[in-house]
């Protein structure tokens, strides 16, 4: 499923990321690398954009990447 | 490692990377990023140990600072907090700063008289420099002692990232980037500082959207103008309880230069800069408690002595060019009634009148003494009341023909205008560019004209 699906405060696992060229990296930048862990955390008030727990650190990323990344 | 060998590395490396097609690149990079990672997992397990639980009341809040419903509402209130705050408690250090400082005047005037000193002196040094600078500091150090700290506060604990993460959407929609909200809280202390804060937008086109619209955040040159303007026009309307009102108000203008931020930026992006958003990260960090005492002294010495310095050095001479142009008459009436006679007819078109809009004018090397050029060309044209307090610049104000309506365009020409000297230069700098200079000054000019000759026909038409 797309990380933008996965609810709230459920654990899951990057399974690859479809971005290309600089999202690509931006994204790697912040480890998602295939296997790592991921938990939605928390929703800005107009629904978008999420904030996401990923190696201890909460960063919010926007529907536009979420769309981009795969996840178990 | 040799020079040579880093030279042949760097060739070999090429060579690879030139075998290479897009596909390859790109997973050999994905390969590289995973083994940084993996070392680094390996790294930080053996040596790095978390004590206790890191979620908890962090999280809780944030539950609280970011819901759907309460989001939105804290930050208006936190904002009005803020504003209400400033304005109580500067009320009463401002009073006695102009008091005191119109008591030493008062002596240095005797002074004067004493050792025989010619009038035009007296006039330039006491009644021109010495009486704006007086005017600059009693108005604007109390409300700048007290709300830098507070702000730097908010700073300090991590509340701006989770205001960036609410308003995120907005952002978005207009094709903005949502680190333009961090730059615009850093433009609530200084425009130039905004603009040069928008370094932390990747994608060229969103950091010139955030540069050219830093305007429309009212600066703390301008925030006192607007604070003392809605306190004593909008603010005495309701009587007792009426400081509410004000901070209210001055929220209101803040929405509506937010507002007008987002429509700018989307007609920009829509035209001249063209494109879609870039992808945004923006990370949450923990709350932290706060240095109080760290904090204070940095907002204190950073930011307030830092801007009233400028202010200072701005106000000055600013305040001796407006006594010698009060001072000084062509065909028989003073050069700044002759200016203001001249640009009166399309003053009052936007609300204002000739003298407010040649403060405006004359304040473009700082926007802080605008109202002391204002206040000084009123009293040089005949009254006679010291502006030492709020009362008394009220009837001053009265006396010049301000209605509220007045207050009002001249509080949304100060909120909108342009950006001071600095801040075009600093856009200048920026960009690498004159033409983005000039723009930024004169689209939001465009703008703040559009919006007080609208608001002044509609006001007047269906109020006075």
């Amino acid at each position: 499923m797309l990380l933008t699906q996965l609810p709230l405060g459920v654990i899951s696992e990057v399974v690859s990321l479809e971005a290309e060229g600089i999202k690509r990296r931006r994204l790697l930048d912040l480890g998602l690398i295939p296997g790592t862990q991921i938990i939605a955390k928390r929703r800005s008030p107009s629904g978008d954009p999420t904030a996401y727990l990923i190696r201890g650190t909460v960063i919010a990323l926007r529907s536009e990447e979420t769309n981009l990344i795969k996840v178990r | 490692m040799e020079l040579t060998k880093i030279k042949d590395f760097n060739e070999l490396l090429s060579n690879i990377s030139d075998s290479l097609n897009g596909k390859q690149r790109e997973q050999l990079r994905d390969q590289i990023v995973k083994d940084i990672y993996s070392n680094a997992e390996v790294i930080a397990d053996n040596n790095v140990s978390m004590q206790g639980e890191q979620t908890g009341i962090g999280e809780k809040i944030d539950d609280i600072l970011t819901s759907k419903w309460l989001g939105f509402p804290i930050m208006l209130l936190m904002l009005g907090g803020v504003f209400w705050l400033t304005i109580v408690g500067a009320n009463y250090p401002s009073a006695m700063l102009g008091e005191f400082l119109f008591w030493v005047e008062g002596h240095l005037s005797n002074l004067f008289m004493a050792v025989g000193a010619p009038n035009w002196l007296h006039g330039i040094l006491v009644e021109g420099m010495y009486r704006t600078l007086a005017w600059v500091i009693s108005v604007m150090l109390p409300p700048m002692a007290i709300f830098f700290p507070i702000f730097t506060l908010l700073e300090d604990l991590g509340y701006l990232p989770r205001v960036a993460f609410n308003l995120d959407n907005l952002f978005k929609k207009s094709g903005a980037n949502g680190k333009q909200s961090l730059t615009m809280s850093m433009g609530f202390g200084c425009n130039a500082a905004g603009v040069i804060a928008a370094r932390i937008i990747e994608s060229p086109r969103e950091k010139l959207l955030a540069i050219l619209t830093n305007n429309f955040v009212p600066c703390n040159g301008r925030f006192p103008t607007l604070l003392i303007l809605s306190m004593i026009f909008m603010g005495t309307v309701g009587g007792r309880g009426s400081s509410l009102l004000a901070a209210g108000i001055v929220v209101l203008l803040v929405l509506i230069g937010i507002a007008i931020t987002l429509l700018v930026s989307w007609i920009l992006s829509k035209t001249i800069l063209k494109g879609i958003p870039s992808s945004f990260t923006l990370e949450l960090p923990p709350y932290r408690k706060p240095q109080i005492g760290r904090v204070l002294v940095r907002s204190f010495i950073d930011r307030t002595l830092f801007v009233l310095w400028r202010a200072i050095v701005v106000a000055a001479p600013a305040g001796g060019i407006v006594w010698l142009l009060a001072n000084n008459t062509i065909g028989g009436v003073s050069i700044i009634d002759y200016v203001a006679n001249l640009i009166d007819p399309f003053a009052t078109l936007i609300g204002l009148d000739g003298v407010i809009l040649m403060a405006f004018i004359l304040g473009l090397p700082a926007n802080e003494i605008v109202l002391p050029i204002l206040v000084m060309s009123y009293l040089s044209l005949g009254s006679m009341i010291e502006p030492d307090s709020a009362d008394a610049l009220r009837g001053i104000l009265v006396n010049n023909g301000w209605t509220w309506v007045t207050a009002l365009c001249t509080m949304l020409f100060s909120l909108l205008h342009f950006p001071c000297g600095t801040t075009i230069l600093t856009i200048k700098k920026e960009t690498n560019s004159w033409k983005w200079a000039i723009f930024g000054a004169v689209m939001p000019l465009t703008v703040a004209i559009i919006v007080t000759f609208l608001v002044n026909q509609i006001f007047t038409t269906l109020f006075l």
